[in-house]
Formats: C-alpha cells, sequence, structure tokens
C-alpha cells in the first residue's frame, strides 16, 4: 500500500526523512530541505543583503548541493546576495581533475561565476592541508565578503566527538559555531548554512533534483580519530537518527571551566594569516622549500618557529634532520 | 561492563619465567605481583596501599564529608561499587591508618522486574546481596525497584538547605508515605533472631504484584532500549535519593570509577546531555541539594578495580541489567561502551582523555534567587536547556518536525532581522518570541490526557519521553508535580502582565491606543 505524504496528505510520499522519520512526496521534501535552510540563515543572520558570497565548491555533493540550494533561495526570498564559486585546485592529480570538471559544469548549470585558484598560482607549490588558506586568498582576490561552506550536520557532529576524543577543548568549544567573524586582514567571515542539514538528506536531495555531483569523498584524513569519530556516529545514527542533532545539541551547550587555559588565537608572524603557531602551516613549507628542508614542512617543528622567523640559521643536527632521506 | 572487567587475566606476573625476578617500582624489595601500567610493577602490598591511599586522597581532597556524617553507599553488587564498599570497610577498620569517620550505610535496588525474573529468582539475588552486606555490620536497606511509584512528588524538587532544617517537614511527609513499605534497615547490633525475620520482609512477595505489574506495563511503552536504560536510570536515583531523606542520610556515595564515567560522558554526548556532562561526572553533584552524590571512585579504571578484588578478594555479585546479553548496537549507551572499549585497545589512553575532557567542563552558572533561578527538568533535576536562541540544533529539530507536519506553507522572510518571523509555523502573533516558546512545548500530547510534559523536561529526557508509546503509566508522583508545574506556568503567564520587571516598567501592559 502507497504511503501517503504526511504534509500535504495528497501525494504519494517517496521517502522516508532521515532527520524526523515523516514520509514525504518529492515536491514536499524539496520545500523542507530549504526552507529548514532558509531558516537557518535567517535566524542566524548569516548574510546582509549586497553582500558578495563566495560558495566553496568542490564538485562534492554537500558543496553542490549548497551552491543550488543558495541560488533558489537567493532568488525566492530575494537576499540580494552576489553569489559565486569559489574553488581551489590543488593540483593534486585524480580526485581533483574530475571534481573541477564537474565544478565547471555546475558553472553553467547555475548560471554563476566561477573563480578556480590554484595552489601554483597562490604560493607555487601544492598541499593539501592548507586548501582553507588558499580559499580565504583566492576570495580576497575577488573582493569576496565572506565565504560559505558546505559543511553539514553529519560534519560538525562528527568534529565534536573527534575533539572530545582528542582532548581538544579549545577546538570543541570552538567547533559548533555556525559563523566564524573575520579573523584580521587576510580571513573573510566563514559560515555553514547547512549546519542542520543530515548529510544522508542531502544526497537525497542531490539525487531527486538530479544534481550534477562528483561522488568520491575526500580521502586526506588528517589524523586517525576523525575516521574512529565518523565510524561512531554512523552507527550512533543507526540506533537513533536523533543523535546527530542530539551531539550537535551537546556541542552547543557545553559550558568549559574559566580556569581552563585556552591557547590563544595567534597569527602567523610572517604573513598575519590566523595561527596557532608562530608562522603558519603555508610559511613554514615555503621556508622549508627555501633553505632546502622539505621535511620541515612535515610533522610539528614548532620549536623552531622563532628560528625561521628571525632568519636564524638551524643547527646541524636540526638540518640533518629535516633533510630529504639519501637514497 | 563485563569487557572491561576482564581485562586483568593477561596484566598479573607470570609465576614462571623472567618476571619472577622483577621487583616492585616502589618499595624495590618485594617480587612484583602485578603491572599496573606499562613500566608500573607492584607487589601486592605496595598495590594496595596505592588503591587505599587514593580513596582517602579523593575524600580528603574535597573535603565534603563531615566526620559523623551518614553518608549511603549506593551498591549495585558490581565489582566497583563492591569495591567501595570494601574500601569504606577498610577506612574505618581499627587500624586505619586515617580513620574514616562517617557513618557509613548501604543501599541495594532490586531491578528484576524489569528483567521479567521470578519471584523466587528474586528473592534468591536479594538474599545474596543480604548476606553480603550483613557480613560489613553496616545498615542496610535492600529496595525493590517498584517502591519508586510510592514515592511523593516533592522528591522531584530540590531541597535548598537555607533554613535550619529543610528537610524535616518532608521528611515526616515521606515517612508516614513510606511506613507500609517493605524498605529494611538492618542494625548490626539485633540478635540473630532478630535479623533473620528482618531478612524475610524483604520477600519481593511482599510487593504488590499490581506495582510490579504497572512498572512492567510502563516500560514496555518505551519503544527503546536507550529510553528504557535513561528512563530507569532516572528513577532509580530518584528512589536512591528519596531513601537517603527518609533514612537520615545527608550524602549518597555512587561507585562509579573512571573507565565508566568516560563512557558515560560520551555516551551523554550522544543524547543530548551536553549541558549536563559536569554534574553526571564531577566529582560532587549537587543537583538533589540537601543530598549531595559524591563519586568517590573517579579515579580508578575498571582494570585497577577488577586487580584490586581479585588479588584481595573482595567479594561482588553478578546481577544482569537491563544491558545484559545484549548487542552492541541495542542501545546508544550499549554502543558508546563498546566502542570506548574497542578505541581503547588501540589507543590506550582513551578513557583517560575523555575523562580529562570532563574535567574541564562546568555546569553553567546557576541564580542563587530561587524565584528567578533557571527551571530544572522534571526528570533528571538539571536545569532546562531548552530555552535556546533561533539557532540552534533544538530549534532546527522543531522546525523540521513542523515543515514537516500537515498544513505548514512556506514561511515569508527576507535577510531584515526586523521582519523575521520566528519560527516556521505561520505566525501573525505580535511576539513572536512567546508563540514560538508555545509552539515549542505545545506540539506533542500523549497518552490521551493533554498532558504538557515535554516543556517541562531537558532536551535529552524529551528525546527519551519521545520514544514512549504513551506516558499514562508513569509513576503517580511524576504525573502529580507535572500537573503543578503546568498549572504553576499556566498562572505566570495569566498574571505576567500584572507582575514588574526589576526597573519598575510593566512590560507587556499597552498603551491604552
Ligand atoms: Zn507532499
Ligand atoms: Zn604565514
Ligand atoms: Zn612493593
Ligand atoms: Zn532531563
Amino acid at each position: 500500500m502507497p504511503i501517503q505524504c504526511s504534509k500535504c496528505t495528497e501525494q504519494r510520499a517517496v521517502l522516508k526523512r532521515p532527520k524526523t522519520g515523516q514520509s514525504l512526496c518529492k515536491e514536499c521534501f524539496f520545500i523542507v530541505f530549504e526552507e529548514e535552510i532558509h531558516h537557518t540563515i535567517v535566524s542566524a543572520q548569516l548574510f546582509k543583503p549586497g553582500e558578495t558570497v563566495a560558495i566553496g565548491a568542490s564538485g562534492g555533493k554537500d558543496s553542490t548541493v549548497l551552491a543550488h540550494v543558495m541560488k533558489v533561495l537567493n532568488e525566492r526570498y530575494k537576499y540580494g546576495l552576489n553569489l559565486m564559486l569559489l574553488s581551489v585546485d590543488e593540483g593534486i592529480t585524480g580526485y581533483r581533475d574530475d571534481s573541477l570538471e564537474t565544478v565547471k559544469r555546475n558553472q553553467e548549470q547555475y548560471d554563476l561565476p566561477l573563480k578556480i585558484v590554484s595552489y601554483e598560482e597562490l604560493y607555487g607549490w601544492t598541499m593539501d592541508a592548507i586548501v582553507k588558506q588558499a580559499l580565504d586568498r583566492g576570495a580576497k582576490l575577488l573582493n569576496v565578503d565572506k565565504i560559505c561552506t558546505g559543511h553539514n550536520a553529519d560534519d560538525l557532529a562528527e568534529t565534536v566527538l573527534m575533539n572530545v576524543l582528542r582532548g581538544d577543548i579549545a577546538r570543541l568549544r570552538r567547533c559548533t559555531s555556525i559563523s566564524t567573524s573575520s579573523g584580521g586582514e587576510d580571513v573573510l567571515p566563514r559560515c555553514k548554512p547547512l549546519k542542520y542539514a543530515y548529510e544522508k538528506e542531502i544526497v537525497l536531495y542531490a539525487y531527486f533534483k538530479k544534481l550534477d555531483y562528483f561522488s568520491t569523498e575526500c580521502i586526506y584524513s588528517p589524523n586517525a580519530y576523525r575516521g574512529h569519530a565518523r565510524a561512531f556516529l554512523k552507527d550512533l545514527e543507526s540506533v537513533r537518527p536523533s543523535a546527530i542533532m542530539a551531539v550537535l545539541h551537546s556541542g552547543e551547550n557545553l559550558s568549559i571551566k574559566e580556569s581552563v587555559k585556552m591557547p590563544v588565537q595567534g597569527t602567523c608572524g610572517r604573513c598575519g594569516y590566523i595561527s596557532s603557531q608562530a608562522l603558519c602551516k603555508a610559511c613554514v613549507l615555503l621556508e622549508g622549500l627555501n633553505r632546502g628542508l622539505p621535511k620541515l614542512g612535515i610533522g610539528k617543528h614548532h620549536r623552531l618557529h622563532e628560528k625561521l622567523l628571525s632568519q636564524q640559521p638551524l643547527s646541524n643536527a636540526e638540518e640533518r634532520k629535516l633533510k630529504a632521506v639519501d637514497f | 561492563m563485563c569487557q572491561v572487567d576482564e581485562e586483568y587475566n593477561g596484566l598479573l606476573e607470570s609465576p614462571v619465567a623472567s618476571s619472577a625476578t622483577k621487583k616492585c617500582n616502589k618499595c624495590k624489595e618485594t617480587t612484583a605481583a602485578l603491572v599496573l601500567k606499562p613500566g608500573e610493577s607492584l607487589c601486592r602490598g605496595c598495590f594496595k596501599e596505592h588503591f587505599v591511599h587514593k580513596f582517602r586522597a579523593m575524600l580528603g581532597k574535597n573535603r565534603i564529608i563531615f566526620p559523623g556524617e551518614k553518608v549511603l553507599l549506593a551498591v549495585s553488587g558490581g565489582s566497583s561499587s563492591c569495591a567501595m564498599l570494601n574500601q569504606v570497610q577498610e577506612g574505618l577498620g581499627q587500624n586505619a591508618h586515617k580513620k574514616l569517620r562517617f557513618k557509613p550505610g548501604i543501599v541495594y535496588i532490586d531491578e528484576g522486574c524489569l528483567l521479567g525474573q521470578s519471584t523466587e529468582k528474586r528473592q534468591k539475588t536479594m538474599a545474596q546481596i543480604n548476606s553480603l552486606f550483613k557480613m560489613t555490620g553496616f545498615p542496610h536497606h535492600i529496595i525493590p525497584l517498584e517502591m519508586v511509584l510510592n514515592l511523593p512528588p516533592s522528591v522531584l524538587e530540590p531541597v535548598h538547605l537555607a533554613t535550619d532544617d529543610p528537610a524535616g517537614s518532608y521528611k515526616e511527609a515521606v515517612d508516614h508515605f513510606m511506613q507500609s513499605s517493605p524498605v529494611h534497615s538492618v542494625d548490626p547490633r539485633v540478635d540473630r533472631s532478630e535479623l533473620s525475620a528482618l531478612t524475610d520482609a524483604t520477600n519481593p512477595q511482599l510487593i504488590a504484584e499490581a506495582q510490579t505489574q504497572t512498572l512492567q506495563e510502563l516500560f514496555s511503552r518505551v519503544k527503546t532500549l536507550t529510553a528504557k536504560e535513561d528512563l530507569l536510570h532516572t528513577l532509580r536515583r530518584h528512589l536512591l535519593v528519596s531513601t537517603a531523606r527518609t533514612e537520615g542520610y545527608s550524602k549518597l556515595m555512587l561507585g562509579e570509577n573512571c573507565t565508566r564515567l568516560a563512557v558515560k560522558l560520551l555516551a551523554n554526548i550522544a543524547l543530548g546531555r551536553g549541558a549536563q556532562l559536569a554534574v553526571d561526572t564531577a566529582f560532587c553533584d549537587p543537583r538533589y541539594g540537601d543530598i549531595v552524590a559524591v563519586k568517590p571512585m573517579r579515579d580508578y579504571t575498571a582494570k585497577e578495580i577488577s586487580l584490586y578484588n581479585y588479588m584481595w578478594n573482595v567479594p561482588y555479585v553478578f546481577i544482569p541489567s537491563l544491558e545484559t546479553k545484549t548487542a552492541d548496537k541495542s542501545s546508544i549507551q550499549r554502543l558508546t561502551e563498546s566502542f570506548v572499549v574497542k578505541l581503547q585497545v588501540d589507543f590506550p589512553s582513551t578513557v583517560s582523555t575523555i575523562y580529562r575532557t570532563g574535567e574541564k567542563l562546568q555546569t553553567a552558572s546557576v541564580t542563587e534567587d530561587i524565584e528567578r533561578a533557571p527551571l530544572k527538568c522534571l526528570f533528571c533535576m538539571c536545569t532546562l536547556d531548552t530555552a535556546l536562541g533561533e539557532t540552534s540544533a533544538f530549534q532546527a529539530t522543531l522546525i523540521s518536525e513542523q515543515l514537516s507536519n500537515v498544513g505548514t506553507t512556506p514561511m515569508q522572510a527576507s535577510l531584515r532581522p526586523d521582519t523575521q518571523t520566528k519560527c516556521g509555523a505561520p505566525c501573525d502573533q505580535q511576539d513572536g518570541e512567546e508563540h514560538c516558546q508555545a509552539q515549542a512545548v505545545c506540539c506533542s500530547h500523549k497518552g490521551g490526557d493533554s498532558m504538557n510534559l515535554e516543556s517541562l523536561l531537558c532536551y535529552s529526557c524529551q528525546q527519551t519521553v519521545k520514544d514512549m508509546t504513551s506516558v499514562e503509566f508513569l509513576p503517580q508522583y511524576i504525573m502529580s508535580e507535572a500537573q503543578r508545574r503546568n498549572r504553576r506556568s499556566q498562572i505566570r503567564h495569566e498574571i505576567s502582565e500584572f507582575l514588574l520587571t526589576e526597573d519598575g516598567d510593566s512590560p507587556s501592559i499597552k498603551a491604552d491606543s
């Protein structure tokens, strides 16, 4: 027996919402999915009329859906935003080539201006860990006011769990915020309009809207705990679908003792970008290349930052460690 | 908990081979008997000293239990709470170095009714527990969970210790209430014949069968094991706190260890209890007011406790629970436990890292002013965490539910804050804020009567009620208190326009226009 849509009570339901368990027809699902994001945008006052907003576009499902929904809502509710797609060419062959093709097609489909910034263009080298910084610098070149990214509820819940497992209290406090204000000259405000959207619903939305996206997940994960946190979250969701929102609710309501010392969010001593260390990752990498010490950009060498910053030479022992392995 | 407890098997030094000659790291004389962690081998004596010291240090550091104070130890029969009981016995013993000076009593709550156990089985368990407790010579209370149905509504209000004897009137009321119930304390000085008579009195046959049935009906209305465990935890706490009050105890001692608390912290995050993590995992839990719950075992890992119990023959009883023999994915709590246990194998610092995260959290500040004090959850008695801004996971969930229901139309709103609608539903009221509050709290009615239960609950307890098909079998004390609170908030709403704010304005009175 076909199940009726619980919203319009006329059409046949085609899906059961992962988030609420309600059965909906296709049209009603589109409406509620878009309206929820609209509610997030309005209630959190993510944008102001007239702003130029760059959508961080990777070609993946999250940013593809984000770009689509942002365009729909901007027109439907007359946000008055000047939207554009911004993509970073990481120079990693394979993964990025296909995803960039997708972004280029998206550009035509949504009729949004696209700018691709490559690492070569920005720094002269490639590395995955500095995508974030590249987005900022690219956006800066284009006079963008804000960047919005495709982080969804699952991503954020996963980050909450990961930070508990790692005991990273500073990130635990920050990680659920929906927007970050400008962090200095080189850092643009960022926001996450899909914060409360379930990953499964994003996939459903992209599927029913027949959106064109590149479906390979980015395989670069900086730490082992993220994988465990992700697997745990998926299991939690299978036991109780509302657990994703519950983790977010927990994250939003944590209260950290005032006596707990927080690392001061500083800026890079060379380029001014936000960095918890004396030098940001990008500058360390560049310095490593300049000094012929490629390993400087890999691993942690915080002790050396002061030396690098003041242009002091490194000791022989330090240099030996950072030189490439001889074969 | 069983996996964690059995870990010690490989940790005891093998009597043969090279380890036989290894000396204790501490006294450097005696042969080591166990490895606490890599590089920390201890002999039996030094391990005991270390274990005992930790217990005294925990109590000494927190200075919260006063000499002569009556302290109620909640003992489940499991290894952790039995080790706690053993430490209290040791500390009160004649040759204890720094003698503990409080007056202990023990309480055990029998939950056999929820496991469908026969009367004989429950009797046998209680007799086992009784003989375990008798050996201590401490007063003890063996209480079937059914007793929770007899609690007075006042158990849900924290008792503030501002006046001389605030618990007095409460105590009288409860004494009167509980007189007919088979709750018994055993004084160690009574003679044998009397003792056996009292033991017989704990016979669960004396529990009205109707009460057992009511409790079973209640739990049969709970669809998920996650919610069952959560509800049981809530009811058990109410019963423990009430028992402490009626029997004149002022502290409640819980046996939760470090491993248990790490699992609980992570599970609580997944249950939406983020705002309550601190009270749930800290040494001292003040939420009940006059009865302070403390956790002296919180610095021990499950492994340490198992080793200690094994080496010093501390008796404990295996008592099945709701979780026993369930699959990993049968509940959030169970899943979290197996996740932490497995991760601990690959990353041995997992438990201590999660535990330390908990140490850095606090309960959001609470005002002293009782009239302005934040509302407390009807179930878990924590500060309500549902009065949140528009951009929150809680509001987002409500919006999702409303939007998916019949007849809602897309809201019209622009980016300008002044024209915002406050919630997903069409909103034609001026005071959008209040309208939304009302929307938030009235959307689900259950069990036939229009009891507005969810507005009285915290986020997580709301999730538990959502997993129930009916609330009609909730104990009377909860329903009565819910009705009282609802009436009170209704009155508050009715008189709100006549109340003056602090600076003398009358907030809601509108001009003659
Ligand atoms: Zn429909
Ligand atoms: Zn830099
Ligand atoms: Zn020794
Ligand atoms: Zn609660």
